[in-house]
């Protein structure tokens, strides 16, 4: 029994430790794209265009994952796009968080009125076919990260909202809490103390599933082109070209996807694995 | 004056009343009993005192009297003031008494930070006295644990020092032994009574084992459906009990002189009577 749990307890480190690997990996990269990336990643060479990757043959050592038909270099791409998929992932799955837990929280704890407004309002924003809305807050707000950023969060609050509902909900009715309102203390400051760290657990899990949604959502974006100028490289849009050439090159497409899927995973990997630690029960 | 009062409390869910004219008084220093069968509207009493009620509970009349003051008069905000400096709980469940995300001794101290104004170190020193006074070894290493590092008994002994800590003149203790095994109830039913007794505080025991109410209390209030059936001294509920629900249910609890002796439940036709008093006291108030 206690072995049993020692090893799933090995193993659920393993998966943090990787997860959390492979994305302090993409965020160094981020940063110091310029300083890492062999090439210029908008630069074309239509003589070097189609390049495979290192290991096969007529590979060239300057372009270790191959290139595209228009020459670029597929590597800079991928290490130029995380800085997109990235600042998509933390600022939105960030705000999202943030505007969501917070209503919820309030909804939850404080009920009456403040629970009635909100709820009503997740229930008539959720009505809303959500790719319809965003397609449509692009069409208003024009393309770019912003307008990305502002859709995630836009469409996805309500998830949050639900849910920290529901957990400060069940949380209130708790015992300490009673206790906690006997001794006088302010509600808000009830709210801080004895629910959000209850909840925190499952706000973890919800953020990193946020980001990885947010990485998905702006790839789906440049992949339909409604995301940033289609100039600067994003993995959404290198997918896109890369499935027009799937039969001559499909190392233009199969990268991007690799990196996309590794990143999803890895953060949904972290959250689980996060919410074991802040979970005092489990620790 | 007594300490707590309460009278012709009304309240209810929706349409549904669930505490109906309720008047109970505890004297300062008293242990009262307050029993009846499960759903009577005990817990409600004990709530509604506390300021802790749920929201779909709504007082309809009636007045609560903590030490002198209408607490149905205060704001909300002076309202828990005043309740926080003159009375505590004991819960029934010590599982979910304590919050599993924060340490114990933070628990315990943040009553005298709120209440009493003292310092984080002062409260401190004074949890790990109550700690010790209630026989829990090794109170520093305890203050620095989680709750689910502790046994249940553990638990339940923290929440009475916590209780006890901003020496509230009323405790309610809301069956504070029911989720314990029998071992450890009795322990802790006599730390309850000697920490009332050195401290000089009125409790008002939520129970429904009449046992324990032989043991512990000096008067008794008895409930169902939510209204008062009887209010009376202990002595003179066990020798002659003044409403037939009471004397059923004193027929239907294990003496410790005769242990063995055959067990009646209550009657069917007294729990009808019961039934026909409190439609007619419905009758009475508008409700159909
Ligand atoms: N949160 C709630 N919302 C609405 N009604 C409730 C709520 N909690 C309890 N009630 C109702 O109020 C009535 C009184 O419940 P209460 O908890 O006071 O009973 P009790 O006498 O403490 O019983 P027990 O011995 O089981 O603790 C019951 O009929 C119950 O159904
Ligand atoms: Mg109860």
């Amino acid at each position: 029994m206690a072995d049993a749990r020692g090893l799933v307890k090995r193993r659920a480190g393993a998966r943090l430790w990787l997860s959390a690997g492979w994305l302090v990996l993409l965020v160094l990269v981020a940063l110091f794209a310029p300083l890492l990336a062999p090439q210029d990643p908008l630069m074309q060479d239509l003589f070097a265009a189609r390049l495979p990757p290192f290991w096969a043959s007529g590979a060239d050592p300057n372009f270790p994952l191959g290139t595209d038909s228009l020459g670029r270099d597929v590597l800079s791409r991928i290490m130029y796009g995380a800085r997109v998929a990235l600042s998509v992932a933390l600022i939105a799955g960030i705000l999202t968080c943030v505007i969501g837990s917070v209503l919820g929280l309030i909804a939850g704890y404080f009920r009456g009125w403040p629970d009635v407004v909100i709820s009503r309002l997740v229930d008539i924003w959720m009505a809303f076919p959500p790719v319809l809305f965003s397609i449509l807050l692009i069409a208003v707000m024009g393309t770019g990260l912003g307008s990305i950023i502002i859709a995630v969060v836009v469409i996805d609050w309500t998830r949050f909202a639900r849910v920290i509902r529901a957990e400060a909900m069940s949380q209130g009715a708790m015992d300490y809490v009673a206790s906690a309102q006997v001794s006088g203390r302010k509600r808000f400051s009830i709210m801080l103390t004895e629910i959000l760290p209850n909840v925190m657990p499952t706000i973890v899990v919800l953020l990193t599933l946020e980001m990885g949604i947010a990485v998905i959502v702006e790839a789906i974006l440049s992949f339909v082109n409604l995301s940033i100028s289609t100039d600067d490289p994003t993995w959404g849009s290198m997918i896109a070209e890369g499935r027009l050439s799937i039969h001559q090159a499909w190392w233009v497409l199969v990268f991007p996807l690799i990196a996309l899927f590794l990143t999803v995973l890895s953060l949904s990997q972290l959250g689980e694995g996060l919410k074991d630690r802040f979970d005092p029960v489990l620790r | 004056m007594s300490f707590l009062t309460i009278e012709n409390l009304n309240a209810r869910v929706g349409t549904a009343p669930i505490l109906r004219d309720v008047s109970l008084s505890v004297e300062a220093g008293e242990v009262r009993g307050l029993v009846g069968e499960s759903g009577a509207g005990k817990s409600m009493i004990g709530k509604a005192v506390l300021g802790t009620l749920p929201t779909a509970v709504e007082i309809e009349s009636g007045r609560i009297v903590l030490d002198g003051e209408d607490l149905q008069a205060l704001k909300p905000r002076d309202r828990r003031r005043v309740i926080g400096a003159k009375a505590a709980l004991i819960p029934q469940d010590p599982l979910t008494a304590l919050n599993p995300s924060r340490r114990v001794g933070p628990q315990i101290t943040n009553r005298l930070v709120d209440i009493l104004g003292w310092t984080r170190a002062d409260a401190g020193h004074r949890a790990a006295e109550l700690l010790d006074e209630v026989s829990i070894p090794d109170p520093e290493r305890v203050m620095r644990a989680y709750p689910h590092e502790l046994s249940g008994g553990m638990r339940q002994r923290i929440l009475i020092a916590s209780a006890f800590a901003a020496e509230p003149k009323l405790i309610i203790a809301d069956e504070p032994t029911t989720a314990l095994d029998v071992t450890v109830q009795k322990q802790i039913l006599r730390l309850i009574r000697q920490m009332q007794a050195r401290h000089g505080t009125a409790l008002l025991f939520v129970t429904h084992d009449l046992g324990v109410v032989s043991k512990v209390c000096q008067s008794l209030t008895v409930l169902f459906g939510g209204m008062v059936l009887e209010d009376t001294r202990v002595e003179q509920f066990f020798a002659r009990p003044g409403h037939p629900y009471s004397a059923a249910l004193l027929a239907a609890t294990p003496k410790y002189t005769d242990p063995d002796a055959s067990l009646t439940p209550v009657p069917d036709a007294v729990i009808a009577g019961v039934e026909a008093e409190i439609e007619a006291h419905d009758r009475m108030h508008g409700h159909v």
